[in-house]
């Protein structure tokens, strides 16, 4: 039961998914539907939208004014950034991503699905599979976001027919073995009259699957989250030195696999000390477990030396410190990636340096064609590379943990962000 | 323990937690010189409790900066005060009266005090090298805001760029600075004003009085009922009433309207936004009132 104090969604759990789709594939509206459905949108919000579509000239509201909300994004009338909105219903919060569907803009899908538990991705059902949406399942199925949901939009403009749907969910579906996605839903919707978004289409009565709202309201997440294999990266001592505390000393951070418990043996590393949880600490209260994605405070039985960007496993289950790191990179800047060149990397709360010893190969998205002979990734584009890292890092294969199995390339004469890297495997 | 995990599932809301108090100890760790921007209002005062949280038991290992703009609620800045002298932390008051005087911005007649709030925080921000500024800005408030990252670059102008924001990826952030350059971070981006009144029902959380219903002397303006205050002169056809009214929202006493509500209570409050037709800034601010682009225009500027 809820406390009396909070609302009904305080205890809810929740759902953060990005939406993909090529640019008229109806994405804005589609988010604009799901936002007015579910009732998240304001009368003011509704409004200024109302009274845009009539200065432009639209003889309907243009939803999609709801989502674009920067100033050159109503002039093109396109996204061009990642914007996140927040919706509830009786049955969980939301958290939308909602991506830009432009080519040139691939690195701020990546941006969207890097915390998505979901990716849907949008089709007009007029158009059939597109390029871009076969890129868009690829990178979600790279991302690993576990769930993902095919949406097959403007069925009004195919006259609601089955066959059509068929047709695309098919050729979907064989598109989909050569990825990995293990979750996979295929939904026929019109975003603009709303058939089976929150509402089941009486127009569609041939199909008997969830509305979309309905998939995910009841998506099972929970299990997506490695409780295995214990992984807390040190984040930051907290040594309050004070009368009260003096002899305290904790390691913050979030826990990123795995369950810890007070009395467990754990390892450091990269030091290799051995040592026994003594407690864990939620602000002022010693708790009995602690499991991802939880912000906890760890004490341990011994006075080992542990800083920040050290982890704690346990003994038998610790990743192996390596330098030479094997991953794919998608690379998010006009300079291409080149062999030789150097970068600072962010790996969990490790700061390192690379050097890019090679460049195995450069993904061709759409066809999953590996080209070997093109030495550079340009911006927008996947390959695989080797990196040698200048400390060690502590990680494990992006598919066994997003967390500890990814990691941030950054220029170091711009600060920019350059880079998101997945590992395959450290040797 | 408060709660028992028996499937290993966080609530929505320690989730959220748990993200914004990873926020403050990745900024804490890796920034040379934070500063938490705390104006007194619910927003903020949620995120020192986190930042409470997050660095517990020792303190919290930054100072907080309010812009004074000599029009606040005294009811706020009491509260303010509160909060300051219970954390022990330092803190850090840029008054734009003071900048005024300075000259580091030029009172016209015709700029709101909200307005000339950026140009005071820039300059405190630039004279006490702070490189990291902590603000409340949820992106369910405004369409601008939606689009904001989490480390949101600022230039050595302050000014933000929203067409060269870094990707954001993971949980991996990029505090990367040149000199002179900053940074504004906001640990509570993906909160609600829902989820932000939950967590004060939830943890008990004193915040001012003003956003409890009591009895005020109103009037109309602009379709929203403001203060009646020596600092907010009548204009001609208005007239002062008392209303139940509560604030959704605390800024510039000028520019910050109330609700009617008979709301006293943290539950009888949750019900109400539940259930609101109009977004707190919509319903309460003048100041972003002014077009259709009026935050991505100010928070270009440095605004937070």
């Amino acid at each position: 039961m809820p406390d009396a104090t909070e609302s009904l969604t305080a205890n809810m759990d929740m759902l953060r998914f990005a939406t993909a789709g090529s640019v008229d594939d109806g994405k804005s509206t589609l988010i604009g539907r799901l936002l007015l459905d579910s009732k998240s949108i304001f009368e003011d919000q509704l409004e200024a939208v109302e009274a845009t579509s009539a200065s432009k000239g639209y003889d309907y509201t243009d939803l999609a004014l709801l989502t674009d909300g920067l100033r050159s994004e109503r002039e093109q009338g396109i996204t061009i950034d990642v914007a996140y909105r927040y919706f509830a219903t009786p049955a969980r919060k939301f958290i939308i991503a909602d991506t830009p569907g432009h080519v040139q803009y691939t690195r701020n899908m990546v941006t969207g699905a890097s915390t998505a538990d979901l990716g849907l991705v949008l089709v007009d059902a007029r158009h059939g599979l597109t390029e871009q949406s076969r890129r868009h399942a690829v990178i979600l199925s790279l991302l690993r976001v576990p769930h993902l949901v095919l949406a097959v939009n403007k069925m009004d403009l195919v006259d609601f027919s089955q066959e059509v749907y068929d047709k695309i969910h098919a050729e979907f579906r064989a598109f989909a073995t050569k990825l990995n996605i293990p979750d996979l839903e295929v939904i026929p919707i019109s975003a603009l009259s709303g058939d089976n978004v929150v509402n089941r289409s009486e127009r569609m009565d041939w199909y008997s699957g969830p509305t979309l709202m309905h998939h995910l309201e009841h998506v099972h997440v929970a299990s997506d989250r490695d409780l295995v294999d214990v992984r807390f990266p040190v984040q930051y001592v907290v040594r309050p030195k004070s009368e009260e505390h003096h002899d305290y000393r904790g390691y913050g951070g979030m826990v990123a696999g795995g369950v810890l418990k007070p009395g467990d043996e754990v390892v450091v590393l990269p030091s290799g000390m051995t040592s026994k949880i003594a407690g864990i600490d939620l602000f002022d209260k010693e708790i009995a477990e602690a499991f991802p994605p939880m912000s906890v405070t760890i004490r341990l039985e011994d006075d080992v030396d542990v800083s920040r960007g050290d982890m704690i496993a346990r003994p038998s289950n610790a990743p192996k410190p390596s330098q030479d790191i094997d991953a794919m990179i998608c690379w998010m800047t006009n300079e291409p990636l080149r062999p030789r060149q150097k970068l600072a990397i962010k790996h969990t709360t490790r700061s390192a340096r690379a050097l890019v010893k090679d460049i195995q190969y450069r993904l061709d998205v759409n066809s999953l064609h590996r080209d070997q002979e093109t030495k550079e990734i340009g911006l927008n584009e996947i390959g695989r590379v080797q990196l040698r890292t200048t400390v060690p890092l502590l990680c494990d294969p992006y598919s066994k943990n997003r967390t500890t199995g990814s990691f941030i390339l950054i220029d170091e004469a711009t600060g920019i962000t350059v880079g998101a890297g997945m590992i395959n495997s450290a040797s | 323990m408060t709660q028992t995990h028996a499937d290993y599932q966080l609530s929505q809301l320690d989730q959220l937690e748990a993200e914004s108090i990873h926020i403050f100890r990745e900024v804490a760790a890796e920034f040379e010189k934070p500063v938490l921007m705390f104006s007194g209002g619910k927003d903020s005062i949620v995120m020192l409790r986190l930042a409470e949280k997050a660095f517990y038991p020792a303190k919290i290992p930054f100072p907080v900066l309010q812009i004074d703009t000599g029009l606040d609620f005294p009811e706020v800045l009491e509260t303010r005060d509160h909060w300051v002298n219970r954390l022990g932390v330092k803190l850090v008051v840029a008054s734009i009266d003071d900048a005024i005087a300075n000259g580091v911005v030029v009172d016209d007649g015709k700029t709101s005090r909200n307005r000339m709030q950026t140009g005071t925080l820039l300059h405190a921000i630039e004279e006490n090298g702070f490189t990291a500024a902590f603000g409340g800005g949820r992106r369910d408030e405004e369409k601008a805001r939606a689009k904001e990252r989490v480390y949101s670059h600022r230039d050595e102008f302050g000014q933000w760029d929203p067409k060269m924001q870094r990707p954001e990826l993971w949980s991996l952030y990029n505090g990367r600075l040149h000199a002179g350059e900053h940074m504004r971070i906001f640990p509570i981006s993906n909160w609600t004003e829902l989820d932000i009144w939950d967590y004060i029902g939830r943890e008990g959380i004193e915040i001012p009085p003003i956003y409890f219903s009591h009895q005020r002397r109103v009037f109309e303006r602009d379709g929203m009922l403001m203060s009646e205050t020596p600092l907010n002169p009548l204009r001609a056809g208005e007239v002062v009433e008392e209303r139940t009214v509560r604030f959704r929202t605390c800024g510039d006493i000028t520019l910050t309207g109330c609700v009617e509500s008979t709301a006293s209570t943290i539950p009888e409050i949750i019900a109400e936004v539940s259930i609101a037709k109009l977004t707190e800034r919509g319903a309460t601010r003048g100041d972003d009132r002014f077009s259709e682009a009026a935050m991505e225009d100010r928070k270009k500027e440095g605004y937070f």
